[in-house]
């Protein structure tokens, strides 16, 4: 059962397909979408399960031996991953047959979002750098779409600041990927972390360590790439919003993770440095950009840019806790941030707006919904017993253990605004009275709507409460990447030495 | 001939980033059109340029004798046209849509949605 790797690939693709040949039977092609997503969510989970009942799993595409084919690779950090778009694909796919619009989805809203799926998932579990530059495109090309799907002003504006600066971001990847073939004469990533152990021209690999570190950086939104991420990310429909929160800046975040944990791992001191100051940097400048924010998508995606600086800590800090804390922090964040953004569309379907100014009395009218909110603002400010109080604690036990004082109060101090920007969101959308000129909306929401909010939540609770095995699963997946001898034996075999 | 290219490629490069600092939008295109042929020459060139020197095993002989050409990036150099082609035919299309939705082509103006 090898071939279990590629298939979280192939199924996202055959949906794609179903979907785009059932066009134009709309009820067929929205079953097509959900299944397909839900045989996702049951792939992730079997890989997962596998990945860590018997270490690390590696497929050789068209049993190429490595390093000359292609690998697809996937360690606990790789799977953990592919299960939680499973989950996140599930529920945005819920909500869409609940809230985008009927032109959207003639227009190939569904084949689109499973392409995005598929980018992701391979990018997630591809050992081959030239292969994750592909996986980037074919997930870039489809989140192009959906930006831009519906034509819109504010979409159209949106999207030419995301193209442009994600196609910046792709040409100095591509550069990179290619002048690392010249100098290491190889592109699997196992196969280069042997080529930089051996210590083949080591400032040039530094040197490339850097133009990765842009390249991924502007993926992952971190200071001072981010300006296209609150340009932008507000703009599509919500469904859109949420997956793209929820996932795409993880994939930016994740290869930074696999690249500087298994190959530019010679010159720690500079490069995790560097590392450290952006990851304190992003945090402090996304959560200010966020509390002077009203509308609540962009205020959403201002705080995304914020938390994506404490995923980068755990890296920067590169000891296991601090990875540990940093996976932690992915999961955490991909469903609650995801969740928020459903909520907030949920708001505007009864309320009528995004600006929370707009909104109010909901409390007493949706005291469910309320409800909800409450529980995913207080797990992204890091409220005791939820998701997000466990990853904040192992960042700042880690970053304590390594005596990075400055760092920690920034992450405490960062906690804090959030907390605020959330009690914003809270009074001004739920516990105001609703302003008098506000039109009335529905009085109920769809469960389609309400149904993958819920289901996000519980999933969040159970993160938090279930905090302990979670956390041991976060620490295998750490300690795999800080003993990358592992995942190079699992590619090359065992006798693969430096 | 690696100088020659390594001229070129730094031209393409500064010419890219120039038309993408512009204000005008389809400079904009046009440059990061440029960046990705920057990108592509580089691959090339950084692969080891070789004249009449094809990668295939002579008639009689068991491996491949040096010097040989390495098709490795030349498959990557496909790969990278066939991607920018596409993306670039639709960053067309969208600035097109861009221009027509808000009647100008000044990237300065398209702030409706940063406040």
């Amino acid at each position: 059962m090898r071939a279990l790797v590629v298939v979280p690939v192939l199924v996202p693709l055959a949906t794609a397909v179903a979907c785009l040949a059932l066009g134009p039977w709309r009820a067929a092609q929205r079953a097509a979408s959900v299944a397909g997503a839900l045989a996702h969510l049951a792939v992730g989970g079997a890989l997962l399960a596998r990945v860590d009942g018997t270490g690390i799993q590696v497929m050789q595409m068209g049993a190429w031996p490595a390093p000359f084919g292609i690998s697809l690779v996937a360690d606990l950090l790789a799977a953990i991953m592919v299960l939680l778009t499973g989950i996140i694909g599930v529920a945005v796919a819920v909500y869409s047959l609940g809230s985008i619009d009927a032109a959207r989805e003639r227009h190939g809203y569904h084949p689109l979002f499973h392409v995005l799926l598929m980018g992701v998932s391979m990018a997630f579990l591809t050992g081959d750098l030239f292969n994750l530059y592909v996986a980037f495109e074919v997930m870039l090309m489809a989140s192009f779409v959906l930006l831009a799907l519906g034509g819109e002003r504010a979409q159209l504006e949106g999207a030419v600041k995301y193209v442009t600066l994600n196609l910046l971001s792709s040409a100095v990847f591509l550069a990179a990927v290619g002048v690392l073939y010249g100098v290491a004469g190889t592109l699997n990533m196992a196969d280069l972390a042997l080529a930089v152990q051996r210590g083949t021209a080591p400032g040039l690999v530094t040197t490339l360590a850097c133009l990765f570190l842009v390249a991924f950086g502007i993926k992952a939104a971190v200071f001072p790439l981010f300006f296209w991420l609150p340009a932008s990310y507000h703009t599509p429909p919500v469904a859109v919003s949420a997956i793209f929160a929820g996932l795409l800046t993880k994939v930016g975040v994740y290869a930074l993770l696999r690249a500087f944990t298994l190959v530019f791992t010679a010159e720690t001191g500079f490069t995790h440095s560097v590392i450290l100051v952006v990851a304190a940097l992003t945090m402090a400048t996304g959560v200010l950009g966020a509390v002077a924010q009203y509308e609540v998508r962009r205020l959403l995606a201002f705080h995304s840019v914020s938390q994506v600086g404490y995923m980068l800590l755990g890296l920067g800090l590169f000891t296991p806790l601090g990875l540990a804390g940093s996976v932690l922090f992915l999961v955490h964040h991909g469903l609650v941030k995801s969740s928020l953004f459903l909520i907030g569309g949920a708001a505007r379907q009864l309320g009528g707006s995004y600006d929370v100014r707009r909104l109010g009395g909901l409390w007493r009218s949706h005291p469910g919904l309320a409800l909800l909110f409450l529980l995913q603002a207080f797990s992204l400010a890091g409220i005791p017993p939820l998701s997000g109080f466990w990853a904040k604690l192992v960042l700042v036990k880690a970053a304590l253990d390594e005596q990075e004082w400055v760092v920690t109060g920034v992450a405490l101090a960062v906690s804090l605004l959030t907390l605020f920007s959330m009690v914003k969101i809270w009074s001004e959308t739920y516990w105001k009275d609703a302003p008098p000129d506000a039109p009335a909306g529905p009085t109920r929401l769809p469960a389609l709507v309400v149904a993958p909010i819920a289901a996000l939540v519980l999933l969040t609770l159970a993160l938090g409460l279930g905090a302990g095995p979670v956390f041991d699963l976060a620490s295998r997946a750490a300690a795999q990447l800080a003993d990358p001898s592992q995942y190079i034996r699992a590619v090359l075999g065992e006798e693969a030495r430096p | 001939m690696t100088t020659l290219l390594a001229v070129v490629i730094g031209v393409l490069y500064a010419a890219g980033l120039y038309l993408v600092m512009r204000r005008s939008v389809v400079k904009l295109v046009l440059g990061l059109a440029l960046l990705g042929h920057a990108a592509n020459l580089l691959i090339f060139t950084v692969g080891r340029l070789s004249r009449a020197a094809a990668p295939i095993v002579p008639a009689g002989a068991e491996r491949l004798v040096p010097p040989h050409a390495d098709p490795v990036p030349q498959a990557l150099v496909l790969t990278a046209i066939v991607i920018g082609f596409g993306v670039q035919a639709f960053a067309l299309v969208l600035v097109k849509r861009a221009h027509r939705e808000t009647g100008t082509d000044d990237l300065d103006a398209l702030r409706s949605t940063d406040s």
